[in-house]
């Protein structure tokens, strides 16, 4: 049994928007999001600049929500409500609907900060609500509460590709009749000292604080790392024959996925592309689609000097000489490194970009890498072609963590 | 210190809990059944009070406060 799955809502809060049109206006337009960060803690610190969410879920939820809340529950809740509307508010069977939010970290700014109290007050004064803020199915947990969802809630955590795995986790459950709609996606605010600190000491962050809108540059040569982001994206998903039956707008298809792990660093990409060609080749296996019916990719792209070009190599890799005809874009140059809200964000630039037939531009790219051999730029958008047309998403994460997954017109 | 001071002092603090308008928050009124206080809740509002009135309300006192009057009586007892 395999049924049809399509998308018929979705919504977003993010560095660069409070909501799907503000982001996609935003995107199409090549608008960084990055900032300086405006605490007194990023003195001491390498990386000083993070795109925080334009629009503060303390200023649209109730004081009694965020209290019982951590930030990353917060950005979850505010996109799962405008993805909700957006679906029409679906009339579904509880027990036939289903939530799967990831997060790379889970709480872990929440958790932070009641250790701040602990040491400070001591004990007694550690929230009752702290374990339901810092678990790691917190995100999907408040949501599917919200909805009274009674199919499963469910949390996958593969870090920067589990927002991506969530959407295919969730259209399994309604491939395999276990749910007819699900509210899926990723969400992630973990900007904090302690991992900015944590993520520096990698060298993984960009150091371009003079200029932070430029710090985010995937496929220019002169990148230096990724740079933090937090937010929220979500999608319903729905059984084709739900969404019909209810008269839902069908936004999109979700098409298939690709799966797989690299086997080879804790953190590194393998340079030779293998696990994630092999994703990509899954998923469009899955899909029932050939290199040539895809028409964009939005990349993982991190920004990154060896992730960018390990991901170029795995293009090329698994789509052979169609890479050539297929514009490939780096949103993460304007929004930051949403890490496991990432695969989330970019699966909706993806609808967006087959709804619209716009493939927005990669900001900051002024001067190729010779090392990537893509069809990438800064000029955008870029025109897509009409007619039946697929999209990709690359998500990877540390962990050897390689995620594909393809949305096609309706 | 009055019963009303107590009242209102202890009305802000579950309103902010529980998001249950201050006016609606009576000494007749049961924590649980009618301000949807939970039982984690619950321990957010005692936490708080302690604070404001240096009080302590240890858990064997705290499962006792079924409405906001016994809470506003043991407040003004032990303050």
């Amino acid at each position: 049994m395999s049924r049809a799955v399509v998308v018929t809502g979705m919504g977003m809060t993010t560095p660069v928007g409070g909501d799907v049109e503000s982001n996609w206006e935003a995107i199409l337009a090549g608008q960084s999001g990055i900032s300086l960060i405006d605490e007194p803690w990023v003195e001491d610190h390498t990386a000083k600049i993070a795109g925080i969410m334009t629009v503060d879920p303390l200023s649209i939820l109730e004081k009694h929500e965020t209290r019982r809340m951590d930030r990353s529950q917060q950005a979850a809740l505010i996109a799962a409500r405008e993805a909700w509307e957006n679906a029409g508010s679906p009339d579904v069977d509880v027990e036939r609907l289903g939530t799967v939010i990831a997060t790379g970290i889970g709480g872990i700014t929440s958790l932070l900060a009641s250790y701040d109290i602990l040491l400070d007050r001591g004990p007694s004064r550690i929230s009752p609500h702290m374990v339901t803020m810092i678990m790691p199915n917190g995100p999907a947990a408040i949501v599917g509460l919200e909805f009274g969802a009674r199919a499963g809630v469910h949390t996958p955590v593969s870090a920067c590709s589990s927002g991506a795995e969530a959407i295919s986790y969730a259209a399994r459950m309604i491939q395999t009749g276990r749910a007819d709609v699900v509210i899926a996606g990723g969400a992630e605010a973990a900007i904090h000292p302690i991992t900015m600190a944590g993520f520096a000491a990698m060298r993984a962050l960009s150091t371009r604080n003079d200029d932070p809108q430029a710090a985010s540059r995937p496929y220019d040569i002169d990148r230096d790392g990724f740079v933090m982001g937090e937010g929220a994206g979500i999608v319903i998903l729905e059984s084709e024959e739900h969404a019909i039956a209810r008269g839902a707008k069908i936004l999109g298809r979700y098409a298939g996925a690709g799966l797989t792990s690299d086997g080879h660093h804790i953190a590194q990409p393998d340079p030779e592309g293998a696990g994630a060609a092999r994703a990509i080749t899954c998923a469009l296996e899955e899909a029932s689609l050939t290199p040539a019916d895809l028409v964009h990719i939005n990349a993982h792209a991190t920004s990154t000097p060896q992730g960018d070009i390990a991901e170029g190599t795995a293009i090329r890799r698994a789509l052979g000489s169609a890479t050539d005809n297929i514009y490939v874009a780096g949103t993460k140059s304007m929004t930051g490194h949403l890490l496991g809200g990432a695969g989330a964000i970019e699966s909706i630039y993806s609808i967006l970009a087959i709804r619209d037939r716009k493939a927005p531009p990669t900001a900051n790219l002024d001067n190729l890498d010779p090392e990537v051999t893509l069809n990438v730029g800064n000029n955008g958008p870029v025109e897509l072609p009409q007619g039946d047309i697929a999209v990709l998403n690359n998500s990877f994460g540390f962990g050897g963590h390689d995620v594909a997954v393809i949305f096609r017109s309706v | 210190m009055s019963q009303e001071e107590v009242l209102g002092g202890l009305a802000v603090i579950v309103n902010e809990v529980a998001g249950v308008p201050v006016d609606q928050i009576t000494l007749d009124k049961k924590f649980v059944d009618d301000l949807d206080v939970d039982s984690l809740s619950m321990v957010e509002v005692v936490m708080a009070a302690e604070d404001k009135w240096g009080v302590k309300i240890p858990d064997a006192e705290a499962k006792n406060l079924v409405t906001v009057g016994d809470a506003v009586a043991y407040i003004e007892a032990n303050s």
